[in-house]
C-alpha cells in the first residue's frame, strides 16, 4: 500500500519537474511536485518499520515540521522579489545542512555501536557528509556574496588550487584512517570540518556575478547528497528525487553558463580573472551628462524607445516607475520595448520575473537577437543599471575578460542614455567604453530616484 | 578494485535507477527557455529537500529515550523542511508572476 504511495510520489516529482520546463504549465508542475513531496512525507510518516510501534516519536517529527512550515512559509511569502536568488541559496544551504546532520548521526551510530556494517555503507555516508557540507557552507557564502556584497570580490589565496587539492586529499586520507582504525569517530569529525572549509574555499574565488551558476551547481550537489542519503535509508523516492535534482541541476548549470558564453570550468576557476584589467584605451575619453529636462524632451519627441534593465534596476526596486514612464510615453505615441539580456539581473530569467511583478506586458519584452536587430532603428535606448551586458569590449577587444559574451549592441541606436549610480565598473570589474561613445550620455543617480525625476519631468511637459 | 566491484553488486538496483534517473533529469530540463531558469532552479531546489524523508525514518527508528540522536535528527528535519516549504512557495510566487501577465 505504502509502496504504491511512494510510487505515486515519485511520479509526481518527475512529472512536476517536467511541466516546470514550459511556461504554460510551470505553475501546475510546481504544484504537482509539491504534492508529490507531501505524499512522500506522509507515506514516510506512516509506513511500517520493522519492530517499531508506528506512532512513536511522532512529536519529534511533527514539531519540527510544523515549525519549519510556519517559518518557511512566512519567509517565502515576504521576501522581496529582488532577493530571490539569495533566498534560493539559503534554502539550498539548509537542505545541504540537513543531509550533513543525517549522515553525521548515522556515522556516529555506526562507530558507537561498532556494528558490522558494509564498507560501502560507510563510504556512502562519508560521501554524503562531504558533498552536503560543501553544499551547505558554499551556499551560505554564495548568499553572503549576493546579499551584502561583502566578500563579493573573488578571494584568491595564493596557491588556491593547490590548497583545494590538499584538502581533498586530506579527506581521502582521513577516510582511509577511519577504516583502518576500526571506525574511530574522531576521524569523522576531522572530515566534517575539512569538508565545511572546503565548501568555503570552493566558492570564495568565484565572483559575485557568477553566483547564480554556483548556486545551481550547489543545488545539484544537494540533490546528490539527498540521493546518497536515500541509499542509506533504503528509500527509492529519496534516491530518485535526489538524482533527478542532481542531473537537472547540472544541466541547468551548463545552460546558464552557455547563456553567458562561458564554460563551467572557466566560472569555477574564477573566470573574470584579475589579470584581465587590460582596458587600456577607453579611460581617457570624456563622458557627457544629460539634464533632467533634456532627457525628458528627448524621450518625448522620440518615436521609439528601448529600456535595457539590469541589476541596478532590480536593487533599486525601480521596475514599477519604469512601467509608469512606459505608460506616459505610450500616451504620447512613443513605442516602448524592454530588451532583456539572458543574464540580466542576477539570474537568467530574473529580470522577466521582476518586470512581470510590475505588470509589464509580456509582448513588450524582446530578447537579445531581436533587440540587436532593432537598435539601429531606435531613437533612444535607456540603459538602467546594466553595465557588462552592454559593454562593446565584448565584441571589439579580445583582451577583455568579457570578450565573446553575447551582448546588447545599444550603441547602434541613435542615442544611448545610461542611468548609473557612479562611474564604477560593473560586476565583472572592467571599464565600459560605451560611456565614452559620441552618442551616449550619462544620467547619474540611484535608478529609482533617477527614473522618478524623469517621470515627473515627463508629466510636466 | 574488489571493493568497488562489491559496491556495485551490493547496490545493483540503485545503480540502474541512478543511470536512468540521470538521463531522465537531463531529458526533462534540456529544452527549457531562459526565462524559466530561475524558477526551475528554485523548484529543483525544493525537490532536493526530499532529504527530510531520511530524517523522518531516522527519528522513527530511534528509541524515544535516545536524545543524543533525536535532537540532531529533528534539527535535520527542521532545516530540511524549511527548504521544502520555502522552496515550493517561493517557486510558486515566481511562477505566479508569469501567470498574471499571461491573462492580459
Amino acid at each position: 500500500m505504502f509502496n504504491l504511495v511512494f510510487l505515486l510520489a515519485a511520479f509526481s516529482l518527475v512529472w512536476g519537474l517536467r511541466l516546470q520546463s514550459n511556461p504554460e504549465s510551470a505553475k501546475k508542475g510546481n504544484f504537482l511536485a509539491s504534492m508529490g513531496m507531501g505524499l512522500a512525507i506522509f507515506a514516510t510518516l506512516f509506513f511500517e518499520i520493522k519492530d517499531q510501534s508506528i506512532f512513536n516519536n511522532l512529536i519529534w517529527i511533527l514539531v519540527p515540521i510544523s515549525l519549519s512550515a510556519l517559518i518557511g512559509t512566512y519567509v517565502a511569502k515576504n521576501v522581496q522579489m529582488t532577493s530571490m536568488p539569495q533566498m534560493v541559496s539559503i534554502f539550498n544551504g539548509l537542505g545541504g545542512l540537513s543531509a550533513v546532520l543525517l549522515s553525521f548521526i548515522e556515522l556516529y551510530k555506526v562507530s558507537s555501536t561498532n556494528t558490522d556494517t558494509f564498507f560501502s555503507y560507510n563510504i556512502t555516508l562519508i560521501m554524503s557528509l562531504f558533498i552536503g557540507s560543501v553544499a551547505f557552507t558554499g551556499s551560505m557564502l554564495a548568499f553572503a556574496k549576493l546579499d551584502g556584497y561583502r566578500w563579493s570580490e573573488k578571494l584568491i589565496l595564493p596557491y588556491q588550487h593547490i590548497i583545494n587539492i590538499v584538502l581533498l586529499v586530506t579527506i581521502i586520507i582521513f577516510s582511509y584512517l577511519y577504516f583502518i582504525n576500526l571506525l574511530d569517530f574522531n576521524y569523522i569529525l576531522f572530515i566534517l570540518i575539512i569538508s565545511l572549509v572546503y565548501g568555503i574555499f570552493f566558492v570564495a574565488p568565484i565572483g559575485g556575478a557568477d553566483m547564480p551558476v554556483v548556486i545551481s551547481l550547489l543545488n545539484s550537489f544537494t540533490g546528490i547528497t539527498a540521493a546518497l542519503t536515500g541509499i542509506i535509508f533504503n528509500n527509492n523516492v529519496m534516491l530518485l528525487g535526489g538524482i533527478l535534482v542532481g542531473a537537472a541541476g547540472t544541466i541547468l548549470t551548463v545552460l546558464m553558463c552557455e547563456a553567458m558564453n562561458r564554460s563551467l570550468l572557466n566560472v569555477l576557476i574564477g573566470g573574470f580573472s584579475a589579470s584581465g584589467k587590460s582596458s587600456k584605451k577607453s579611460e581617457d575619453g570624456d563622458i557627457k551628462e544629460i539634464s533632467d529636462s533634456d532627457f525628458a524632451v528627448q524621450l518625448f519627441y522620440s518615436s521609439n524607445v528601448i529600456f535595457v534593465p539590469g541589476y541596478g534596476l532590480a536593487v533599486a526596486q525601480a521596475q514599477k516607475i519604469c512601467k509608469e514612464i512606459q505608460e506616459t510615453l505610450e500616451k504620447n505615441d512613443v513605442e516602448v520595448k524592454y530588451a532583456i539580456h539572458p543574464v540580466a539581473g542576477r539570474m537568467p530569467g530574473h529580470m522577466n520575473v521582476l518586470l512581470a511583478e510590475a505588470d509589464v506586458d509580456y509582448s513588450k519584452l524582446i530578447e537579445l537577437d531581436e533587440a540587436n536587430e532593432k537598435f539601429t532603428s531606435t531613437d533612444v535606448t535607456i540603459v538602467v543599471g546594466a553595465n557588462d551586458v552592454v559593454n562593446p569590449d565584448a565584441i571589439d577587444d579580445s583582451s577583455s575578460p568579457l570578450f565573446g559574451m553575447p551582448i546588447l549592441k545599444v550603441w547602434e541606436s541613435k542615442n544611448v542614455i545610461v542611468l548609473k549610480r557612479s562611474m564604477n565598473p560593473g560586476y565583472a570589474g572592467v571599464q565600459n567604453p560605451l560611456f565614452f561613445k559620441d552618442n551616449s550620455k550619462m544620467y547619474f543617480g540611484d535608478a529609482k530616484d533617477s527614473l522618478q525625476r524623469l517621470s515627473s519631468e515627463l508629466k510636466n511637459l | 578494485m574488489e571493493t568497488l566491484l562489491n559496491y556495485i553488486t551490493e547496490n545493483e538496483i540503485f545503480i540502474y535507477l541512478l543511470l536512468f534517473t540521470i538521463i531522465l533529469g537531463f531529458e526533462v530540463i534540456s529544452k527549457v527557455p531562459t526565462i524559466l531558469h530561475t524558477p526551475l532552479m528554485s523548484g529543483a531546489n525544493a525537490i532536493s529537500g526530499i532529504v527530510v524523508l531520511g530524517a523522518i525514518i531516522l527519528i522513527r527508528q530511534t528509541d524515544p529515550s535516545n536524545l543524543t540522536i533525536l535532537i540532531p535528527a529533528s534539527m535535520a528535519l527542521f532545516v530540511g523542511s524549511i527548504n521544502v516549504f520555502g522552496g515550493f512557495i517561493v517557486t510558486d510566487r515566481m511562477l505566479g508572476m508569469f501567470k498574471k501577465k499571461k491573462k492580459k
